[in-house]
């Protein structure tokens, strides 16, 4: 394998990695919110997470792309902190990353915290535990098969995605060039049997992923 | 170091109101008793904080849980208090031992009354520690919840229906173990039932519920021997009278004594000098002007007639009798009252056709 494969590779973990721990920090809070709330704003912020499940990527890419350009408030304030343009950066693609994958890692940690329902938090109440004790105690506990799906799912949905990637990070080696974008090259430069090593391990990979998430996590299947 | 506890709540709901005002002894047991729908575990809710009253104040002795005229709301995991709900509750990613300690971990040192030692023998769950929740019966299940709820130290138990999802075996089983809680631990435990034979063994004070209101409270026979209650409760008319072990005789039967005279029953096991509890139901209680000569009724005390009122059954009247000042209600027909002229002063014999012994 190539030694721009192999970056390639690596540099899809690292993205995955960075923005699984960046969701699982983020998203919890939100599905707590989400699954514990009577806010009549419910509807609306579980539709906002849930819009890159239809919106094409592109759609998602190219607002981002405003958003944190010269122009978009987001860059000006990025310009103005000296941190510079975040397009066509790693930190770029990790923020646009953190957007595409939340319902897939929000989805399945609300419904572990829906299913966790009123009274053991109750109970814990009713032993001295204040809420922050009883989420940590009780609540993110019985929760654990939603984090390990939510954990699982953000990841492998990161390392799958390709038109964000493009829109946001561009191709660049080392910075933003991920294995699905690597493979789009390979194509376009009829080299198949490069393309072949790199799909085919991501076909084994997704497989592989899916399989621990079914064979390990039997429960969680119906909420998929 | 008795206290008196203070509840009062308002709470409106679109399809139902609670409105109670009740001071309850800060010992024992206090039932709230009532039929689904009147409240009773609103109330309880209300008392653990689980449930904010609008209006509300809530007290145990000069520690004030809740008092809105002030705003003052203690959140329930700063009130010392322990709470046995329906279903056990247990947390299913610990095990026994840790879900007994729970409570513990989280109360002050210098609050803990209660060793896990102690408590686990009390309730017959020593062997039970190391195992997972999900492990255990539905009884043994519960009494884990009593352990883990006074571990927690609390002031108050309170006990929403715990035997209500168990069968009848089960709660045979677990019967026992509350009686021992309310013999052996001088914590005041209030329990919603709508059980008339749980209240009948455990309660020493009864509060009766109706809609949302407070139809009676007081002590058990005073409420219990009440002839103007509503509808609701006519059916289980009956009083319950604590009794003692007075003899084991030979021919298969128990006399118990009580301050009203003596009673006999079916062999008990219990050993002579033993407490026990009685229910004496209304309508196993009939009347008769001079000591029956031949009847195979065995039991027959002398009682005053107090009052009468009407029940529900058109026909049918309720009289309430004293016994050397313990009460007894008995239910007869209106033509018997007028042919042996019952009427408050008379004094009578009643004969009593069956007893339920409870325990």
């Amino acid at each position: 394998m190539a030694e721009n494969d192999l970056s390639a590779i690596w540099l899809t973990l690292k993205l995955a990695s960075v923005v699984t721990l960046l969701l699982l920090l983020i998203g919890t809070p939100i599905s707590w919110w989400l699954a514990r709330t009577r806010s009549r704003l419910k509807g609306v912020v579980g539709a906002i997470v849930a819009l890159p499940l239809v919106l094409p990527p592109t759609v998602l890419g190219f607002y981002l792309l405003v958003v944190m350009g010269p122009h978009g408030p987001v860059g000006k304030l990025t310009e103005a902190l000296g941190i510079g343009m975040l397009p066509f950066t790693f930190p770029g693609l990790v923020i646009a990353s953190v957007f595409y994958s939340m319902p897939f890692v929000v989805q399945p940690i609300q419904n572990a915290f829906e299913a966790i329902g009123d009274r053991p938090l109750e109970a814990a109440a009713t032993l001295r535990a204040s809420p922050w004790d009883a989420f940590w105690s009780v609540a993110v506990p019985l929760a654990r098969p939603g984090f390990l799906s939510g954990a699982i799912l953000g990841f492998a949905h990161t390392v799958g995605e390709f038109g964000i990637v493009l829109m946001i990070g561009g191709n660049i080696p080392d910075k933003t060039r991920v294995v699905s974008v690597q493979i789009y090259d390979h194509v376009e430069a009829l080299e198949y049997t490069a393309a072949h090593w790199l799909a085919g391990g991501m076909v084994l990979f997704s497989f592989l992923v899916l399989l621990g998430l079914y064979t390990f996590n039997p429960a969680r299947r119906k909420s998929l | 170091m008795s206290f008196q506890i203070d509840a009062r709540f308002k709470i409106e709901r679109r399809d139902f109101t609670l409105d109670v005002d009740l001071k309850l002894p800060g010992q024992g047991v206090t039932a709230l008793f009532g039929h689904s729908g009147s409240g009773k575990t609103t109330c309880l809710r209300a008392m653990a904080g689980l449930e904010r009253a609008e209006t509300g104040y809530f007290a145990l002795g000069d520690e004030i849980w809740q008092d809105e005229t002030r705003r003052h709301f203690v959140p329930p995991h700063r009130r010392a208090l322990g709470v046995v709900f329906q279903e056990a509750s247990l947390f299913p990613h610990l095990s026994v031992r840790r879900n007994i300690l729970f409570g513990e971990q989280r109360a002050p040192v210098s609050e803990r009354r209660f060793v896990l030692g102690e408590i686990a023998e009390l309730l017959g769950i020593g062997h039970l520690l190391d195992r997972a929740p999900e492990q255990l019966s539905g009884g043994e299940r519960q009494r884990v919840a009593i352990a883990r709820a006074l571990l927690a130290a609390p002031r108050i138990l309170l006990m929403d229906e715990p035997l209500a999802a168990l069968d009848l075996k089960r709660k045979l089983e677990i019967l026992p173990y509350l009686e021992r809680l309310h013999a052996e631990l001088s914590l005041p435990i209030i329990y919603v039932s709508h059980a008339p034979d749980e209240v009948a063994r455990l309660a020493d004070h009864l509060v009766l519920l109706d809609q949302g209101k407070v139809v009676a409270s007081g002590a058990l026979n005073e409420v219990l021997s009440r002839i103007d209650l509503p509808e609701a409760f006519a059916d289980d008319a009956g009083v319950v009278i604590q009794a003692r072990i007075a003899a084991h005789e030979d021919d298969e039967l128990t006399r118990l004594e009580f301050p009203g005279g003596q009673i006999f029953v079916s062999r008990h096991d219990g050993p002579v000098g033993t407490q026990v509890r009685c229910r004496i139901h209304a309508s196993d209680v009939s009347l008769a002007l001079a000591p029956p000569l031949q009847s195979s009724i065995l039991n027959c005390v002398t009682a005053s007639v107090v009052a009468l009122a009407p029940t529900d059954t058109p026909g049918h009247v309720l009289v309430r009798l004293e016994a050397s000042g313990e009460p007894l209600l008995a239910r007869v027909t209106k033509r018997s009252v007028e042919k042996l002229g019952i009427r408050p002063g008379l004094m009578l014999r009643a004969q009593i056709k069956a007893v339920a012994l409870l325990a």
